[in-house]
């Protein structure tokens, strides 16, 4: 008995999860797939580095961290542009792409670098 | 009462308004001067030593620092960056490129470069000398923003004042002190203002430069550490207290990312950026505010029933999950044997840690523990100012002065630790002294301007409460400052006040007479910090004259005719060595020395400052602690040609090799077992007259110290010891002694070459006697390995 009301309520959890979600706008949901498209291939060169080893480190490590940064950088973006936040209602969401890219740039200069 | 308020509000708002432009545009320009002021103020206040000595670079770091500067201004930055130094730590060699901090010399290096194509013909020595001031001007500048971005302008500016004249910093900051913290400051202060500014703006272009800045201090001093372990836990501080906010996640996730990458691009750090102790807070609070992100996230698009169950759903789930995790952890970093610490780490947390292990750090003056007249000295005023600050905090509490909070708490810890770490406590201070006095100041003046007779404002305060929240704005011509700084705090007290307006205008009248103090109080009150901060001047004006800008390489004392006799017995032998001697010489001495004899003498050196290698002291101070053979074998197996010792004892310079004797016995036996401390001690007491132990009168460090020491006066009376010598009239067999300076403070020995022919038995019986016999003696392993 208990077991199938636990079951009903993650079932009904999920449902409202999904209509919640899909009440958000598009801009927000676009920069969603950027963020798991990015810790997605994080994991990819993860497991790939438990296959191979960790020769050299430093390309691993510019590579996990560029993946990680970029959706860090992408989440602030959607915290940014997001139009409930009423934090950030008087930030141009152009403002908040610039600062995006400006990270962005920094961050790939440093990876570049460091990569070897 | 409503009407007479409106037409009172009406064409005074508008004036007001006006008025009130003019008047921060005015406060802009004043405080835009004071910062001026302040910034030649803490230039100046260094300049004691050049004034008194000359511009000269001083004590020991500083002068491995100038001779880097130097290499790199003659060869450039890729030479610079892949330097094998190999006249230091002979045979074994250094990397530069790889071991050292490398902002401090790439700055001076820098504004070398940009002077000289300028050109304004600046050598590479005064730019050195004059960096510390500069960057202290910066420091101050610094310590503006960052005050102002949590109480605003006047708590800024007096923080400023502060943090240019307090002795801690001078200490370390004075023209002609080039050592790493004179830049790290700067980047300390900096970059937590930039972290401020992020936490209050939600910008991601602070973030960025918040980035940067940890990036030039990663490059400039080790303890950058503190930044990287302050600001996560500033990070789970606001959580646990429920101010989570995006900004926090805007102004921390980008920070850790871009921070350890560029940690990671320092060669000094490298892959310890991931891998050490140190910097798993930071990762740690990393997946802790993604998790708490999370929560929010689905809290703002759940309904509170559904939140309930992914709660529970999640919180049985992540338990074992985080529960497998820790242990792998606690397993992976338990089987260090530091836990994953540095030395240097484990002794700030536990201060007993070096004492018992690393004798080197023990033995270093910076890193004991400080008196508490220390704290007066290096603090001064602002010891009791800070308790003050901590309060005004609090009222109302931010995210930004929770952050204050936190540094100075943590920072005051440290201080305890390590009187090297006073240092860090001085930017602390000073913000929260600033905050305390701005605070004070504001109270103080608004009990004066609204108690004084004859305003036209006070009058209509009596009958009525709101005016005289626009009665400020007529009245006051000079408070403009205030009314900037009191904006953020007094939004909540401007809207009781509305309240209270609404209501009656008595009980606002009343808690208007509870804000201010008696006038006379007041005034007398506000004398009174004046002249504490009158105090506070003459002693930093006192301290940086008298007590930190000696350069400690030349030394006075005065005379009894009232003239200044300088000792420059230090320079006096490295030049002796740089002219006198070949230039692949190779020169021991006590690893104090090192920096300064491979940068003035030109020299390689066996040991010098690093201290990175354990060993190779300790086998120097082995041969300082042998008999005369042995050290002779010792050095001539290293190919050293002379030896340095500094002897105090002819005119009471109390910091000579003698008084540091014992550290290097410590050090040496810590290695090599046969070297025992007991051996050097009658009854536990440290002697060199004539009831110390043969095994004392007999090393070499004593042999070298004291020969002919008694041809001075006839007795060999020393002065730092205070007592005449033991061993008298004795000949040196290995050694022979080539320069001794004028007040006997440096003197010089040459290795006697091997002689071809002995006399009476051959060596080889000799050493097959010697051998046979040792055989019995060494099974419990204490062999002298040079034997």
């Amino acid at each position: 008995m208990g077991r199938s009301s636990t079951v009903k309520e993650t079932q009904a959890l999920f449902q409202s999860l999904r209509s919640a979600y899909a009440a958000t706008p598009n801009n927000l949901k676009i920069i969603d797939v950027y963020v798991g498209f990015a810790v997605l291939t994080a994991v990819i060169q993860v497991v790939y580095m438990a296959v191979v080893g960790s020769f050299p480190f430093n390309s691993f490590l510019s590579g996990v961290l560029s993946c990680i940064g970029t959706a860090v950088l992408a989440v602030c973006l959607r915290i940014q542009v997001n139009k409930d936040n009423k934090e950030f209602k008087d930030v141009a969401p152009e403002r908040a792409f610039a600062d995006f890219i400006l990270c962005n740039l920094v961050l790939h200069l440093v990876i570049m670098n460091f990569m070897g | 009462m409503a009407s007479p308020e409106s037409t009172i509000n009406g064409p005074t708002k508008a004036a007001g308004a006006d008025s009130k432009s003019l008047r921060n545009a005015f406060g802009g320009v004043i405080a835009f001067i004071i910062l001026v002021l302040i910034g030649v103020l803490a230039f100046s206040i260094r300049l004691f030593s050049v004034i008194k000595y000359e511009s000269v670079i001083h004590e020991f770091d500083p002068y491995f620092n100038y001779r880097v500067t130097q290499f790199l201004s003659k060869n450039g930055i890729y030479d610079f960056w892949n330097w094998f130094d190999d006249r230091t730590w002979y045979p074994l060699g250094r990397v530069i490129g790889g071991t050292v901090y490398p902002g401090l010399t790439l700055t001076a290096g820098t504004i070398w470069k940009v002077v000289n194509s300028l050109n304004i013909p600046l050598s590479v020595e005064t730019v050195c000398v004059f960096t510390a001031p500069i960057f202290s001007a910066f420091a101050s500048w610094a310590a503006y923003l960052l005050t102002k971005e949590v109480k605003g302008p006047g708590a800024g500016l007096t923080a400023a004042a502060l943090l240019a004249m307090v002795p801690s910093y001078i200490s370390r900051s004075v023209a002609g002190s080039y050592d790493n913290e004179a830049v790290a400051i700067f980047a300390l202060v900096f970059t937590f203002y930039l972290y401020i500014k992020t936490l209050n703006t939600g910008s991601l272009f602070y973030a960025t430069l918040n980035a940067l800045a940890y990036f030039y201090m990663v490059c400039s001093w080790g303890g950058y550490t503190f930044i990287i372990n302050l600001i996560p836990m500033h990070v789970l501080l606001c959580i646990v207290t429920g101010r989570y906010s995006s900004r926090l996640y805007i102004a921390y996730a980008p920070l850790v990312v871009l921070g350890t990458l560029l940690a990671a691009l320092v060669p000094v750090v490298g892959f310890n950026a991931v891998l050490t102790s140190e910097h798993f807070a930071s990762f740690l609070v990393f997946i802790i505010i993604h998790v708490v992100a999370l929560a929010y996230y689905i809290k703002g698009i759940l309904s509170p029933k559904m939140f309930k169950v992914a709660v529970t759903l999640v919180v049985s789930v992540g338990l074992a999950v985080c529960c497998a995790v820790i242990a792998i952890l606690i397993a992976v970093v338990a089987s260090s044997p530091t836990k994953g610490w540095s030395g240097r780490s484990l002794t700030l947390l536990d201060p007993t840690y070096a004492s018992k292990y690393i004798p080197i750090i023990a033995s270093v003056s910076e890193h004991q523990p400080p008196t508490w007249p220390s704290y007066f000295m290096d603090i001064n005023v602002l010891a009791f100012l800070v308790p003050a600050g901590i309060i005004a905090c609090f009222m109302p509490l931010s995210d930004s002065s929770s952050f204050v909070i936190l540094y100075i708490v943590t920072s005051v810890y440290f201080s305890g630790v390590m009187v090297r770490l006073m240092l860090v406590l001085a930017p602390a201070a000073c913000i929260l002294s600033g905050i305390a006095l701005s605070e004070a100041f504001n109270v103080l003046t608004r009990s004066i301007k609204f108690q004084l007779p004859g305003i036209a404002g006070n009058s209509t305060s009596e009958e009525n409460g709101s005016s005289s929240v626009v009665a400020p704005s007529d009245v006051s011509k000079t408070e403009k400052t205030e009314e900037v700084a009191k904006e953020k705090p007094v939004k909540k007290n401007r809207k009781k006040e509305k309240e209270n307006v609404e209501k009656k205008p008595t009980p606002s009248k009343t808690e208007r007479r509870l804000l201010v103090l008696p006038l006379e109080a007041s005034v007398i009150a506000v004398l009174l910090l004046v002249l504490l901060g009158a105090f506070y001047v003459v002693h930093c004006v006192w301290a940086a004259a008298e007590a930190y800008s000696a350069p400690s390489i030349v030394l006075t004392s005065q005379s009894n005719d009232g003239g200044l006799h300088v000792f420059d017995d230090f320079r006096e032998a490295y030049s002796w060595l740089s002219h006198n001697t070949d230039v692949d010489d190779k020169v021991a001495s006590w690893w104090d020395y090192g920096y300064q004899t491979t940068a003035m003498a030109n020299r390689t050196v066996l040991v010098d400052n690093n201290t990175w290698n354990n060993t190779h002291i300790a086998t120097v101070g082995t041969a300082m602690s042998s008999p005369e053979k042995q050290a002779w074998e010792i050095f001539h197996s290293l190919d050293v040609k002379y030896v340095l010792v500094v002897f105090g004892g002819l005119v009471g310079y109390p910091s000579d090799d003698i008084n540091k004797f014992l550290w290097m016995v410590r050090i040496g036996g810590g290695e090599f077992p046969h070297i025992k401390e007991p051996d050097y001690l009658r009854d536990g007491q440290y002697r060199i007259d004539a009831q110390a132990t043969p095994t004392m009168l007999n090393c070499l460090m004593y042999k070298l110290s004291y020969f002919r020491f008694v041809e001075t006066d006839g007795k060999g009376f020393d002065r730092v010891r205070r007592t005449e010598i033991g061993k008298k009239h004795f000949k040196l067999t290995h050694f022979e002694e080539v320069f001794t300076t004028h007040h006997w403070m440096v003197r010089i020995y040459k290795l006697k070459p091997p002689r071809n022919r002995i006399r009476g038995k051959t060596k080889k019986s000799k050493s097959s006697v010697r051998r046979s016999v040792s055989s019995k003696r060494d099974v419990k392993g204490k062999r002298n390995p040079w034997h």
